[in-house]
């Protein structure tokens, strides 16, 4: 993955920046949104391009610090030592615990989940739960949306080692969709009818909830760029910001980054 | 010229991969690294034990599942059926070898880890899924390097010893499998080295914790999955320890490879 965008960049500096158009690269959380970005981006001006690519936060962020994309996308806040680089706030998601749809339970409490994706808790019966044995699924070391999980709810503690670990959310949705006996996380933009995403601390997970600052696990998908955006980045990082983009980010399932009037 | 570059692009990639990972082993220890229990690179703690138990596990378990029928199958073919249904039969067994391995780690995801998650317990993600997958894989590499060699052997041997008074499968057994037996050691070592070296369809059904497994049904990590896994969003240190985990890939494959040239080269007539 990291190739890809590697390639892309060196294809690119041999055909020019014309030609090769923007090159976006980094957090896969943040990818198919910003897809449709692009899509709407390129319809309104047919003669410019733009390729999104994968790769990971910190690949994304490496591409931009290297030149090989010319916007970086994160969706974790920049490291200390990442601090040369600009950054913009282009939406905000949210995080949801999801669990099986036959599952009974509705929330759980931080310490709660705490203590499940510790390993504190092994089964549901602790819960009050039909009793069998929790199938822990969790996102892999270095992921932006484990870095925010990790900062937001387990504070120090440490996702226990015997987790089932997945390199997306869509494979820890799936995994999720189909045993009833599992929990994990993912971006809450992609939560569809086949999980149920739980209350944290009591509070719904809903779009409401996260304005008024009361459903706590949110995190910024970020464009990074190295030095003052020019050009080609600057015209796109406006037209994401931009209010007609921000409102279809909500319809896709983020947070916009301006607050309701 | 041309052999010429393809050794130095072996050379290139191996002067890469140690140049990236031998730093961060040094300076934390190789024994670090090789016994090691805990991996939380975040936190620059590199233990590559659970990988490497997880490697040799799954590989070990494809080759119980992968071996006998393999054997089994080439027997049949070879010493039990008729030149036609062989020639009909082995291009298709051939053909299974082409099917990328992510419609193998499919199908194990869609098919397999639901039937190990309700019949036998535990998360289906598991050492044992991952050992059925790479079994089934290892199959088309050892059946059709059996075949070729049970077919080396001269018509003299199992002519003589059906003369001798043997059945079919004494002679099968006594008289063609000796004789066959470098290629079957071959067949069964290459089978080894795909099975070890499988990465796409291992991270769709291993499960990936990195741990060690306390029994065949719990999740497990391998080495390649564990580069595989994490390269796209590892950075400075925490990159150069997933170098590592391929140096030690690297050193694991070159000693396997090692003993199966020294043992073909012994068997050799």
């Amino acid at each position: 993955m990291f190739f890809i965008a590697f390639f892309g960049g060196l294809s690119g500096c041999s055909r020019g920046t014309a030609q090769r158009g923007l090159v976006v690269a980094g957090s896969t959380s943040v990818q198919p949104f910003a897809d449709h970005w692009a899509e709407f981006y390129m319809k309104d001006y047919p003669e410019r391009v733009v390729n999104i690519q994968g790769g990971g936060s910190s690949a994304g962020i490496q591409a931009a610090r290297e030149g090989a994309a010319d916007i970086g996308m994160s969706s974790r806040e920049l490291k200390p030592e990442e601090n040369d680089l600009l950054e913009v706030i282009v939406a905000w998601d949210g995080l949801a615990i999801i669990v099986h749809p036959d599952n009974g339970l509705e929330g759980l409490s931080q310490e709660e989940v705490r203590g499940i994706f510790s390993g504190d808790i092994r089964n549901w019966s602790t819960l009050q739960e039909p009793d069998h044995a929790i199938t822990v699924v969790t996102r892999e070391e270095g992921s932006g949306t484990r870095a925010t999980f990790q900062e937001m709810v387990m504070k120090k503690s440490r996702i226990s080692p015997r987790a089932i670990v997945q390199d997306s959310n869509g494979t820890v949705r799936e995994i999720v969709a189909n045993d009833p006996h599992s929990i994990g996380y993912i971006s809450l933009g992609l939560v569809n009818n086949k999980v149920k995403a739980l209350r944290f601390d009591g509070m719904e997970p809903t779009y409401e909830n996260i304005d008024q600052k009361k459903y706590r696990l949110i995190r910024p998908f970020l464009f990074v760029t190295k030095g003052p955006p020019s050009g080609a980045a600057l015209d796109f990082i406006n037209f994401v910001i931009s209010r007609r983009i921000q409102e279809l980010v909500r319809l896709d399932g983020l947070v916009p980054i301006f607050r309701e009037d | 010229m041309i052999a010429f570059s393809a050794v130095s692009i072996l050379l290139i990639i191996t002067i890469f991969i140690f140049g990236e990972g031998m730093p961060v082993m040094v300076k934390y220890g190789l024994r670090k690294f090789l016994f090691g229990l805990d991996w939380f690179p975040l936190e620059r703690s590199y233990g590559l034990l659970p990988m490497i138990i997880g490697s040799l596990m799954v590989t070990g378990g494809a080759l119980v599942i992968g071996v006998p029928f393999g054997l089994a199958c080439a027997v049949v073919l070879t010493e039990f059926s008729s030149k036609r249904l062989r020639r009909f039969l082995k291009p298709i067994i051939e053909l299974l070898a082409g099917i990328p391995s992510v419609v193998y780690g499919f199908i194990g995801v869609v098919i397999l880890i639901p039937f190990i998650r309700d019949h036998l317990g535990g998360p289906g993600f598991s050492v044992l899924a991952s050992s059925v997958i790479l079994g089934i894989m290892i199959l088309p590499t050892i059946i059709s390097i059996s075949i070729d060699s049970l077919e080396a052997v001269p018509r003299t041997y199992r002519e003589g010893s059906i003369a001798l008074g043997a059945t079919r499968w004494q002679t099968t057994r006594m008289v063609m499998f000796p004789a066959a037996k470098s290629g079957i050691i071959a067949s069964i070592i290459l089978g080894m080295g795909r099975a070890i070296g499988e990465t796409m369809a291992v991270i769709m059904v291993a499960g990936n914790a990195a741990t060690i497994p306390r029994s065949l049904l719990d999740p497990v990590r391998t080495l390649t999955s564990n580069i595989a896994l994490e390269l796209g969003y590892a950075a400075g240190e925490h990159r150069q320890a997933l170098f590592a985990t391929g140096v030690i890939l690297f050193v694991i494959i070159m000693i396997l490879n090692t003993i199966a040239n020294m043992t073909s080269r012994k068997r050799r007539p």
